[in-house]
């Protein structure tokens, strides 16, 4: 082996391999010192970036746990709320986001997830399920205002389900079914068509490979998908008010034609009333919405690691 | 294993399949034209060529598994015991039921070994003896000492090869009766290669096979007949010895011989 740059390196008659050989040190050098400098500024920028948002948040958690903490206590949970400030409490509000949260999930999960089924393993690409899918893609950049106005019109007005929690549901669930939809149908895509070909060749119909198959290697990534749009829904406020959930609720509703409100709406109240002891009211219930919302994502997750370890057995 | 049926190895063969003037078209595009080939009993089938020549094709026709593929269209027939399999009575997942399948790349579900081989069962509505089919299906892949104190452990924990012979039990439990293999070694090291052609010689008194291979040794060591392959066209199809050492077609001794492509 000459070394690099020695005498034989122009040679004509060298072979090509020998000669790229020859220049391997130099092609591994370094191009100068600013290569480096920006990698390392590129990293440093990526870092801040997410780190910031991590801190951003710690810190309104703190200020927002730190004034509500003190107001929190059963009672501010049990009771209903009041015109006097150590007499109000969040029940009502707490109830109606915990209906809100079941009929919706009860609607979204059989709806979004039987479209995705359809339309990733049975619908044929024609002409009519391509308009069907850019819609969904559509609907989902809709603003969530627009399907108040919806919900007005057709659950409480036409359907005459009144300003009810049932049509808060409804409502609720066609603001989320796209996104549902399309998380749904990626991790259903997800799935390898192997999976599907094995089970076709011992003699398996669409049906059967979809249900033992397809939907239980796909269902951490639906399930995640219905936890993000479930937690949005929980702190959507503007379709509520567009179709008229009300802000002072004394009562629970105790079946799904009854008014209601949410912890949202209660929140937005209390936060824009003038008086301090509000406030303090508005970050207590803030803590509450929270617990709730890591809550749901919780039981999803456990549901999640459960349906993982029934997979493997 | 006492199960196989006494074959008379002189009989001649009574063809199983027959694929009768068969053009699939992707689109325009003509992957198999105008084949005519008779799949014999109990002897293992190889179909050989190079890549593109459409015998993953032509074999995904003989059960069906190209029902999925968009585009696709068939002319032709494919019978099997007579029977038109792309009659409009015939039921494809019956099909694969009596035709079973082994892909090139092993694809266990991602289950348990024992339910990989119960699933079959289940769906296919057998609830009698599943243990035992399950056992002699192990048996059968040459599986069964490997794997038999951890059967409910995750499929996909076993090495390439014991997957690729997991999904042949997978097949087998079914007792179908022709086996179809696409590259069934072509994910596989030697060593694996060589226990899954064992396991053939052990089951072709038993079973029909086809096999499409790209390994032309592989070919020669495991098949009683070859088809030749190209371009979609059936260049040559015969008993095994003869394709390789006397073929009649001056193309099918240049792939044979390597002087191809």
């Amino acid at each position: 082996m000459s070394p690099p740059n020695g005498p034989h390196a122009n040679a004509p008659d060298r072979p090509s391999s020998q000669r790229r050989r020859d220049a391997l040190p130099r092609l591994l050098r370094r191009r100068g010192d600013g290569q480096l400098w920006r990698e390392r500024l590129f990293h440093l920028f990526c870092a801040a970036v997410a780190w910031s948002g991590l801190v951003i948040l710690v810190v309104l958690l703190f200020h927002v746990t730190r004034v509500g903490w003190p107001v929190l206590s059963w009672k501010f949970l049990t009771s209903p709320p009041s015109r006097f400030p150590h007499r109000a409490g969040i029940y009502p509000a707490l109830m109606g986001t915990l209906w809100l949260i079941g009929l919706t999930t009860l609607f979204t999960v059989p709806v979004g997830v039987g479209a995705a089924i359809y339309l990733e393993e049975f619908a044929t690409p024609s002409r009519w399920n391509r308009f069907i899918e850019l819609n969904i893609a559509n609907l989902a950049g809709v603003p969530s205002i627009i399907y108040g106005v919806l919900g007005l019109g057709v659950f409480v007005r036409w359907m005459h389900l009144g300003r009810s929690v049932l049509a808060g549901a409804l409502t609720m669930s066609l603001l989320i079914l796209p996104v549902v939809i399309i998380a749904a149908r990626e991790a259903i895509r997800a799935v390898p068509d192997s999976i599907r070909q094995g089970a076709f060749a011992l003699g398996a119909t669409r049906w059967q490979a979809v249900r033992d198959h397809v939907l239980p290697s796909a269902l951490p990534g639906i399930l995640t998908g219905i936890i993000l749009s479930i937690a949005r829904a929980i702190g959507e406020t503007a379709p509520l008010i567009t179709i008229g959930a009300l802000t002072y609720v004394v009562f629970v509703p105790e079946s799904p034609l009854d008014r209601f409100t949410v912890l949202p709406i209660q929140i937005y109240n209390w936060a824009s009333d003038s008086r301090r002891p509000f406030h303090d009211l508005a970050g207590a219930a803030i803590v509450v919405l929270l617990a709730v919302l890591l809550t749901v994502n919780a039981v999803a997750v456990w549901i999640r690691h459960r349906f993982e370890k029934y997979r493997m057995r | 294993m006492n199960q196989s049926p006494p074959v008379e190895k002189d009989a001649p063969a009574v063809p199983v399949l027959q694929v009768q003037e068969l053009t699939i078209r992707y689109g325009d595009k003509v992957a198999v034209d105008r084949v005519s080939l008779d799949i014999p009993e109990t002897k293992i089938t190889a179909i050989i060529g190079p890549s593109g020549c459409g015998k993953s094709t032509l074999l995904r026709a003989l059960n069906r598994m190209n029902d999925y593929i968009e585009g696709l269209t068939m002319q032709g027939r494919v019978l099997y015991r007579g029977v038109d399999l792309y009659a409009k009575d015939v039921d494809p997942v019956q099909v694969r039921r009596r035709i079973g399948m082994v892909f090139q790349k092993p694809n266990p579900f991602p289950k348990s070994i024992y339910k990989n081989i119960a699933w079959g069962l289940a769906i296919n509505g057998i609830r009698d003896g599943v243990p035992q089919r399950v056992e002699r299906a192990l048996q059968q892949a040459a599986l069964w000492d490997e794997v038999k104190d951890r059967l409910h452990d995750s499929a996909l924990a076993l090495s390439g090869g014991q997957q690729q012979r997991l999904c042949i039990a997978r097949a087998l439990a079914l007792e179908p009766e022709v086996l179809l293999m696409d590259e069934p070694c072509s994910a596989l090291d030697p060593i694996s290669t060589a226990r899954i052609e064992d396991l053939l010689f052990q089951l072709r008194d038993t079973y029909t096979i086809v096999i499409v291979t790209h390994n032309m040794q592989q070919a020669a060591r495991v098949s009683d007949y070859t088809a030749f392959l190209d371009g979609g066209h059936l260049v040559e199809f015969g008993p095994t010895e003869q394709v390789f050492t006397r073929p009649k077609e001056k193309r099918t001794e240049d792939y044979v011989t390597g002087r191809f492509g």
